[in-house]
């Protein structure tokens, strides 16, 4: 909402400087953005009277002028054909600056001296649609009864005109040269959409007084119930409509100080009759919409819901169909407006207007929204009717206009009112419970401070009674902690003391489990190199083909977001191993030459509904969100690599009971370079190559490896605290084993049977070599362990360890048919 | 005899002192003291003196002999000590060369800073709670004292799966189920991430990340919602930083305040990070409305509470001065590992 100072200034004293006006609104609750100075860039540029007008002696299109600009006649070139001798028109003089930072000097024009500028509306910052009678291209000529009106009071002597106005700065003659203090203005105040409830704001601010507009309608007799008439037919979403109807209309442009309020509100002047309804919009913050009486048929206001295959043309110009439901306004016949909305193109106030009917009414402020949103039109006079206004004010708004258009000429006003108010409601009351205000904000603001206050703001208290009755601008007030914010905001917020829960029941902040194990796995991640990552949750539909997934998987079936940015946001990711990828590939074509990256995050699953976690309320329409811990890497590394993060995190997390399967069947990965994870037999992710067909889709141009792991499998799995072992007292004995296997033997499979051999003695298997190529026949591979034994109570003897490898070395050659290598 | 021993004293004396080397001094002490050394070959001729002299000789003989062991020790260690020395010396190393470094990781700006107000409030007694993310409407509105089609709800551009799902527009939906599952007094921060429809570019995300504070109890007030954003500004923008509220509007508080911390660039004077007014807006705050409160089950009359909200991104882009939003979710391991 911008706010034009001097427009403010009608209705409270402000007697500080615009920044602190500024500061003190924002410190009371209307937010200040910012304050425009209006005129700012227009710098010594100041009125003028053509006196002569000659051609350039050495140019055909330039003239030269003598101007009269009050305490001397200058010479000024110029290229301006549309101007007269006895014009006035705006001079930038020499050492002027202008909009954009446009400096005006004197100089020589083709040889004679010009010592300033004769300015167009553009040159001065503003359009034809501000000015509309300043002339498209060429300079503007101001209006002699403009100047008239402003500076000599309509007399016609044009010697005391110019001595008034000659050499006046062109920002006061054009009224552009107000502070302008725009505000944000929250949903909850409608109330300070408007100038007057800003300056009752800033009134109780700046304790001041505050001043509303004085109201008394002409009126020019003869009597508005006979000549048209509403009918409400729908009255829950019209609580009241007020109208009244003008006679004799002129339509004419709208006097200066009108214009000039709208234009620095962001107004387009058009219209006496246009100007009167934005003007007291602006000023009361109550819509009107003006109809031209002559066009509604029947003499009538009907107040309905809209009917099935009904539609209406917009003084937009456009075509709307409305849906049954919609509010809309009609005659006797057909819709003339949608209510709160805009105006029908059928009823439009032209030129050739004769009758007006206005209207002033409140229509139901979900109805406004909804409507307003299906047709795609918010307007001034919907964002406004949507938070609901204030069901008094409609009236007061309505008399406010017809007294400006009786007292600018602009018609004449038939006596009587039309007011149809089914929804009259009483008066709010609250109980002003003091402590308990005093209580909530942890103050000591005393009684009489509380309710002087609330007066300041128009709420009424009743001493005797303890009551406070709302006025009917303030919907928004309903209980204690309501004025208890009212009574806070002019306290000042920052008056109130700062305490700590002093005195209350003490509280455990302590983790729990869960995110105790979430910050073992950071930790872990961390410790071997990996960083972490955070990508988007929203995902494109197109990732599931990209990284090999099949037709008929699961994954497919995402949630999907009805409203998306665009289709590669478009539904709620679930697999992140394509966001890892894309990451991955970023640095990888950035030439980052190694990345080991994760990502704690979630993805969303339709597989099952939503478990209700809080009673009465039905979670099921909500996907299970699954906790998930991404692993990616390239560069320098391998399968074992990524392998090594997933053990040592099991081993941080003391999960137990975990193996590694072979899993080839996974389309996204390496068909022999990729592992499932379970624990308890139950799967907890898998992880291991990236496919290749993958990494091209990606374009990854090395090899990379990717893990998936649920994170509630890990911290469902994950062990209890450490316990302590004793250290050993008794010495270990070493024994390496070399053996020729088949090349498909896992090692798994070779440690199994060590492991069921060896006995109770048998403390730790080291594999430390892998060999395959010279000295080994094709098709099979030499694997070399150290087996470490040791007993916790005694020394070993040579013995007790021979029979144990010999139970091994049995065991490798009948189950694996192992050929024992000498060592 | 006397001679012969005060001879080999004075020659052991003049041949110590000349030594270069351990070896050398080894082969001294063999030459003065060993089985066939010099002193005892005296020694042995000492079965040839008289009663008298014996006890002399064997005095002076053992002088002698510790005085070349005392001699010949410091020598050693002397020498060793060179020896150790020019070691040293040599073992010289160009320590301008690259250490050795643990290839350590490292956690994301935005979890660096949701750690650090984690750790502040959980020194004050808060648990850290959590919640959908894809969230039922009511939770994310209607219990937040957001009614369908309110015009409150044009604030937050939210993203809907259908009309009773949406993409929970900010943390609120977590106090609303806090509320609901447990008894006051409460005390709770719930970080997490929040979606609204913007388009991204360096200042929005459609993806971002909140962390909500929420404490009901008997008799709180709006004095301890000021002490305690007081201390949290302190801890994470340093012991001078100061707090502003200014009136504000949220649905789910009454009354409602934003809050602006004294600017961590000038310190209120005025620079490009506060854009001249020193203060920078940081949290949304109030006390929980009764509404809020009745709609989770909560008897207003009884207990009150406050809550606050932050933008995690907005924080952590202050904290490491970083100047666009995208840098977060590009992850670029150049940037990742700054921090």
């Amino acid at each position: 909402m911008k706010a034009p100072l001097k427009w403010l200034r009608k209705y409270v004293d402000i007697n500080v400087c615009p920044k602190e006006f500024a500061e003190a609104m924002t410190m009371s609750g209307s937010k200040v953005e910012g304050i425009e100075k209006q005129g700012e860039e227009v710098l010594n540029v100041v009125v003028g009277k053509i006196l002569t007008r000659e051609k350039h002696p050495d140019a055909d299109k330039l003239q030269v002028s003598m101007v009269d600009v009050g305490k001397e006649k200058i010479q000024i070139v110029t290229g301006a054909q549309n101007i007269e001798v006895g014009d006035y028109v705006p001079i930038a003089l020499d050492g002027s600056s202008l909009p954009g930072d446009k400096k005006i000097k004197k100089g020589k024009l083709r040889g004679v001296e010009s010592n300033g500028m004769m300015c167009s509306i553009q040159e001065l910052g503003y359009t034809k649609y501000d000015f509309p009678d300043a002339e498209e291209h060429g300079i503007y000529i101001l209006s002699k009864n403009l100047l008239t009106e402003k500076y000599a009071a309509g007399s016609s002597d044009e010697k005391e005109l110019d001595s008034k106005v000659l050499g006046k700065d062109i920002r006061e003659v054009l009224g552009i040269d107000d502070d302008i203090v725009e505000f944000e203005i929250t949903p909850n105040r409608p109330d300070c959409l408007s100038i007057v409830g800003l300056a009752r704001e800033a009134a109780a601010t700046m304790g001041t007084s505050f001043r509303k507009p004085e109201i008394n309608v002409k009126e020019a007799g003869g009597n508005i119930n006979e000549q048209a008439s509403v009918e409400i037919r729908d009255a829950d979403l019209c609580p009241r409509y007020t109208a009244r109807l003008i006679k004799n209309v002129k339509i004419q442009p709208s006097p200066e100080w009108m214009k000039e309020s709208l234009r620095a509100a962001g107004i387009r002047p058009i219209n006496n009759i246009v100007d009167i309804t934005n003007y007291v919009m602006l000023e009361m913050g109550q819509p009107l919409h003006a109809f031209d009486f002559d066009y509604l048929k029947g003499r009538k206001i009907i107040v309905r819901r809209a009917v099935e295959g009904e539609s209406i043309e917009t003084l937009d110009g456009n075509m709307r169909k409305l849906e049954p439901g919609m509010l809309v306004i009609s005659d006797a016949e057909r819709a003339v407006a949608v209510a709160g909305v805009m105006g029908g193109g059928n009823s439009e106030v032209t030129e050739n207007t004769k009758s007006i009917l206005l209207e002033s009414a409140v229509f139901n402020g979900t109805s406004v929204r909804i409507t307003a949103k299906k047709l795609g039109m918010r307007t001034e006079a919907s964002s406004r009717m949507e938070k609901g206004l204030d069901l008094n004010n409609a009236s007061n708004a309505l008399d406010r206009a017809v007294q400006l258009i009786a007292e600018l000429g602009a018609g004449e006003v038939v006596s009587g009112m039309i007011d149809c108010y089914p929804g009259k409601v009483e008066p709010r009351s609250i109980k002003l419970e003091y402590e308990k205000i005093n209580a909530l904000l942890g103050t000591d603001v005393s009684q009489e401070e509380m309710i002087a206050i609330l007066r300041s703001v128009e709420f009424s208290v009743d001493e005797a009674t303890n009551t406070v009755i709302v006025p009917s601008f303030r919907e928004d007030v309903e209980e204690m902690a309501d004025l208890a914010e009212e009574v806070a905001r002019f306290y000042g917020y920052n008056n109130i003391k700062p305490t700590l829960l002093t005195g209350k029941e003490m509280t455990r902040g302590i983790k729990s489990f869960k995110q105790r194990m979430e910050e073992s796995i950071l930790d872990t991640m961390t410790a071997n190199g990996f960083s972490e990552i955070y990508t988007y949750s929203f995902a494109s539909p197109s990732i599931f083909d990209k990284i090999n997934l099949p037709l008929d998987s699961e994954l497919r079936n995402a949630v999907v977001v009805s409203n998306p940015l665009g289709t590669e946001f478009s539904i709620m990711r679930t697999t992140t191993i394509p966001d890892m990828l894309t990451v991955l590939s970023t640095n990888y074509n950035r030439r980052v030459e190694e990345a080991r990256l994760f990502e704690l995050s979630r993805t969303y699953s339709k597989k099952a509904p939503r478990k209700s976690q809080i009673e009465g309320k039905d979670e099921s329409a909500l996907p299970v969100e699954i906790e998930t811990l991404t692993i990616g890497l390239y560069g320098k590394v391998d399968f074992y690599d990524l392998k090594g993060a997933v053990e040592s995190l099991l081993a941080e997390l003391r999960v137990t009971g975990y193996e590694f399967i072979r899993e080839s069947e996974n389309p996204t990965f390496h068909p022999g370079r990729t592992a499932a994870l379970t624990i308890n037999g139950e799967k907890a992710g898998v992880f291991g190559e990236v496919h290749p067909d993958v990494l091209d889709n990606f374009e990854i141009g090395t090899k990379a490896y990717v893990a998936v792991l649920e994170v509630e499998k890990l911290i469902g799995n994950a062990g209890a605290t450490a316990q302590y072992k004793h250290l050993p007292k008794f010495p270990a004995v070493t024994r390496d084993i070399a053996m020729l296997v088949k090349d498909e033997i896992m090692v798994k499979q070779i440690e199994d049977i060590i492991q069921q051999r060896a006995g109770k003695i048998l403390e730790e298997i080291k594999l430390f070599d892998v060999y395959k190529g010279k000295q080994v026949p094709e098709g099979m591979k030499s694997v070399a362990y150290s087996i470490i034994f040791r007993a916790e109570d005694r020394t070993l003897t040579d013995e007790d360890v021979n029979k144990a490898m010999t139970k091994i070395l049995d065991g490798l050659k009948t189950g694996l048919d192992a050929q024992l290598r000498e060592q | 005899m006397k001679e012969q021993l005060n001879g080999i004293q004075a020659s052991a004396e003049k041949e110590l002192a000349t030594a270069q080397s351990i070896q050398e001094l080894e082969n001294l002490r063999v030459k003065y003291l060993g089985k066939k050394g010099e002193l005892t070959s005296v020694l042995r001729g000492m079965g040839a003196l008289s009663a008298e002299e014996r006890p002399v000789i064997g005095q002076l003989a053992n002088e002698v002999r510790v005085f070349i062991e005392s001699r010949l020790d410091k020598a050693v260690k002397d020498l060793a000590g060179k020896e150790r020395t020019l070691k040293l010396k040599q073992e010289i190393i160009d320590i301008t060369m690259p250490g050795k470094k643990a290839n350590f990781g490292r956690r994301h700006p935005l979890t660096q800073v949701v750690d650090e107000i984690k750790e502040v409030f959980l020194g004050m007694g808060y648990q850290i709670a959590e919640g959908p993310e894809v969230e039922l409407d009511y939770f994310n509105f209607e219990a937040m004292n957001i009614p369908k089609n309110h015009p409150s709800r044009d604030v937050q551009d939210t993203f809907y799966i259908d009309d009773n799902v949406v993409l929970r527009t900010h943390t609120s939906p977590v106090q609303a189920r806090v509320m609901k599952s447990q008894n006051p007094p409460i005390r709770v921060i719930c970080p997490g991430r929040v979606y609204r429809s913007d388009e991204v570019d360096a200042t929005h995300s459609p993806v971002f990340h909140q962390v909500e504070g929420l404490v009901v109890d008997k008799g709180v007030t709006m004095g301890d919602l000021v002490g305690t954003l007081q201390v949290f500004a302190k801890v994470l923008f340093g012991e001078n930083t100061k707090i502003r509220l200014r009136p504000h509007h949220f649905p789910f508080t009454e009354p409602s305040a934003e809050v602006d911390v004294s600017c961590w660039g000038c310190g209120g004077s005025g620079c490009r990070i506060c854009k001249g007014e020193g203060w920078v807006e940081i949290l949304g705050a109030g006390m929980v409305s009764p509404k809020v409160l009745r709609e989770c089950g909560i008897d207003p009359n009884v207990y009150s509470g406050f809550a606050f909200g932050l933008g995690v991104e907005r924080v952590a882009m202050a904290r490491f001065n970083i100047d666009d939003m995208r840098l977060f979710t590009e992850n670029d391991v150049r940037f990742l590992k700054q921090f």
